[in-house]
């Protein structure tokens, strides 16, 4: 039955040129814009290099200091505190503490290169899986020595060494002179958490691991033993808080800081008054919008089928004299309308890979590499299936109303 | 095979009300070639429709195989439908975008306990049966009129139905086209002991069948057996 129903909707494709191509743009075009952005959302949250296992990262990137009838101060946490309480938490494997990207300034041939420069430990390269091209990671002696060697990325390596090689020869950034001893693929500007140009070791920064105040420039990056870990580590972070010396404790200091997916932590920053975690509410817009996208489209195509029930009234005519059912008559057009839907899929992925090489190619998002991944493809294919019945429901259900006499009339009601 | 009970059929619209048929009583035995005839606007068509459970009477009972049809639901009427009933119609109505094979095996589509390749299978034979086995992979443009109509009838017996309601069958045919076709469903009729109701507005072709039921304004007027070109009335 399949098979003739697909065959019956690939001839009345090709029986209209003009409605097809018109239904296969909206369909295509719509899927298209929902891929970049489904690209781009994979590529900023999804387990993507070097934070390949999100399901086990958790990351601290805000504290937030409230004084009681006084003022609010949020902003990264300070080494002093990530290290006395996040690096001792019993639950997770382990805890990197890393400083947020800074910029410096680099001389080559007379041409300034302005890098982003990252201070690291060393269980920063365990957590995360940065793809190594030449080189490896500072080691652990190298941190405890504050040796001043650097990992850079590849960009920076084509730009300050050319074809010369990095391994072993020396950077200068802000007349301070690194060692480079790895080169790894550039991470796109969007991974926060671990993005820079270079890499060096956090006891060269030194001068901060005594400062007591909890608010500082760092981000903790923990990892769990297993994903199951997480709400344990949620929870031993959150009695930890309460143990927290607070800086001005007479005047009840709250404290709120959480440790966060990347996505949780931006739906908790923008969508939430920062204790709950507002990823309920992300997901119920990224969905609302998705099918508000759609619903134009929708509507469009709606229409188009709807103008084509009439010239298949005679079909269904014969159909229901035969024995479909209305139920049967809605499958068929259901089946029908998700293939021009899959079809508009196709056609909306070879767009969406031609829009996202574009972008790559723009440098409007610095070391982007969006692709269309299995992820993706699978978030297509959703789209395209909610695509095809929010389009095909009501025309399928008025043409399974179609009475068999007047369909066979020619449709008249 | 199939008894009418005082059918009655009103088409209301908001202003009129159009008697289509009043006080019909018709029964069908099984196995007999019944034609009906009438002028255009008699109410035949709507006769035949009522009969094939495409459409309801508005007052009055069908029954179907001894089954009196009332208060059917959509999908018991479509089951019945398939199972008992094959239609020919005036204009063939094949679809255009599908095969002749295609067209004949639609009916089984509809019944899951046929597989893919019995189907096909079936449809073949309904083909041989009318002459048609060369152009199973043609489509309904690449026929004349003649052709598409023994297509029709093949996808109106592959299903094996106890009753084929034809409406006008011949009406778009030549004579000799128009013979041809009658003498398929005279063999149906003869051979595999299919009931079947035709409505014709030709009198020659209604002369060939076992019984002739005359309508005229929604009224049934005559009824008479067919003996060698003679009616007796019944």
């Amino acid at each position: 039955m399949l098979k003739n129903y697909l065959k019956i909707a690939w001839k009345v494709l090709l029986r209209r040129k003009f409605f097809t191509f018109i239904s296969l743009f909206g369909i295509s075009f719509t899927l298209m814009v929902l891929m970049v952005a489904s690209s781009l959302f994979d590529h900023t949250f999804g387990p993507q290099m070097p934070e390949r296992d999100t399901d086990k990262l958790l990351f601290v990137n805000m504290m937030r200091e409230q004084i009681k009838d006084s003022y609010t101060s949020s902003g990264p946490p300070s080494y002093y505190f990530l290290d006395r309480h996040v690096r001792t938490l019993k639950t997770p494997e382990q805890v990197s503490i890393n400083s947020v990207p800074s910029q410096v300034n680099s001389y080559i041939n007379n041409r300034k290169l302005a890098l982003e420069i990252k201070y690291t430990d060393q269980k920063f390269w365990d957590i995360l899986k940065f793809n190594f091209l030449e080189g490896s990671a500072f080691s652990r002696p190298d941190v405890e020595s504050a040796n001043r060697m650097a990992v850079i990325n590849e960009h920076t390596r084509n730009q300050y060494f050319g074809d010369a090689p990095a391994i072993g020869n020396y950077i200068e950034v802000d007349q301070v002179k690194y060692k480079v001893v790895g080169v790894v693929e550039d991470v796109p500007v969007l991974r926060v958490h671990s993005y820079a140009d270079m890499w060096v070791p956090i006891t060269l920064k030194s001068q901060d691991f005594n400062k007591p105040g909890l608010r500082g420039f760092y981000f903790a990056t923990i990892m769990a033993r297993n994903a199951s870990d997480i709400p344990a580590i949620k929870k031993e972070y959150a009695q930890m808080l309460q143990t927290v010396e607070r800086q001005q404790p007479e005047k009840g200091t709250l404290l709120t800081s959480y440790p966060d997916t990347f996505l949780e932590s931006i739906a908790r920053t923008f969508l939430s008054n920062g204790t709950t975690s507002g990823l309920p509410k992300l997901y119920a817009i990224l969905v609302a919008l998705s099918l508000l996208f759609m619903l134009l489209p929708a509507i469009n195509l709606v229409n188009i089928n709807i103008s084509r029930i009439m010239e298949r009234s005679s079909e269904i005519g014969v159909r229901k004299a035969f024995g479909a059912s209305s139920s049967t008559i809605i499958g068929q057009f259901l089946v029908e309308n998700v293939f021009l839907t899959l079809l508009g899929g196709l056609l909306g992925f070879a767009l969406s890979a031609l829009v996202l090489s574009l972008i790559n190619d723009s440098g409007l998002i610095a070391y982007a590499n969006l692709g269309l991944n299995l992820r993706v493809f699978a978030l297509g294919l959703l789209f395209c299936l909610i695509f095809g019945l929010i389009s095909g429901v009501y025309p399928a259900y008025k043409m399974s109303r179609l009475h068999a006499v007047e369909a066979l009339r020619g449709g008249t009601k | 095979m199939i008894t009418l009970s005082n059918i009655e059929k009103v088409y209301q619209t908001k202003s009129i009300e159009t008697v289509a048929l009043q006080h019909v009583n018709l029964r069908v035995p099984k196995g007999e070639f019944l034609s009906i005839m009438g002028p255009s606007g008699c109410g035949k068509s709507t006769l035949l429709n009522i009969m094939g459970l495409l459409d309801v009477p508005s007052q009055g009972v069908v029954e179907i195989d001894g089954q009196a049809i009332t208060s059917y639901k959509d999908k018991e009427l479509a089951h019945i439908r398939n199972e008992k009933i094959g239609f020919v119609f005036q204009s063939y109505h094949l679809v255009n975008d599908l095969s002749v094979l295609d067209n004949v095996e639609l009916p089984l589509l509809y019944r899951s306990s046929v597989s893919a390749s019995d189907r096909t299978k079936l449809a073949k034979t309904a083909l041989e049966k009318v002459g048609l086995s060369a152009r199973t992979k043609h489509f309904p443009a690449q026929l004349s009129g003649g052709q598409r109509q023994r297509v029709a009838i093949a996808r109106a017996l592959i299903g094996q139905p106890q009753i084929i309601l034809a409406d006008e069958p011949t009406g778009n045919l030549d004579s000799v086209m128009g013979e041809e076709i009658m003498n398929i469903l005279l063999d149906l009729n003869r051979q595999d002991g299919t009931t079947i109701v035709m409505v014709t507005h030709d009198e020659n072709m209604a002369q060939k069948t076992e019984r002739l039921v005359r309508f005229f304004d929604g009224q049934q007027v005559s009824d008479a057996k067919v003996f060698a070109n003679n009616l007796q009335q019944v």
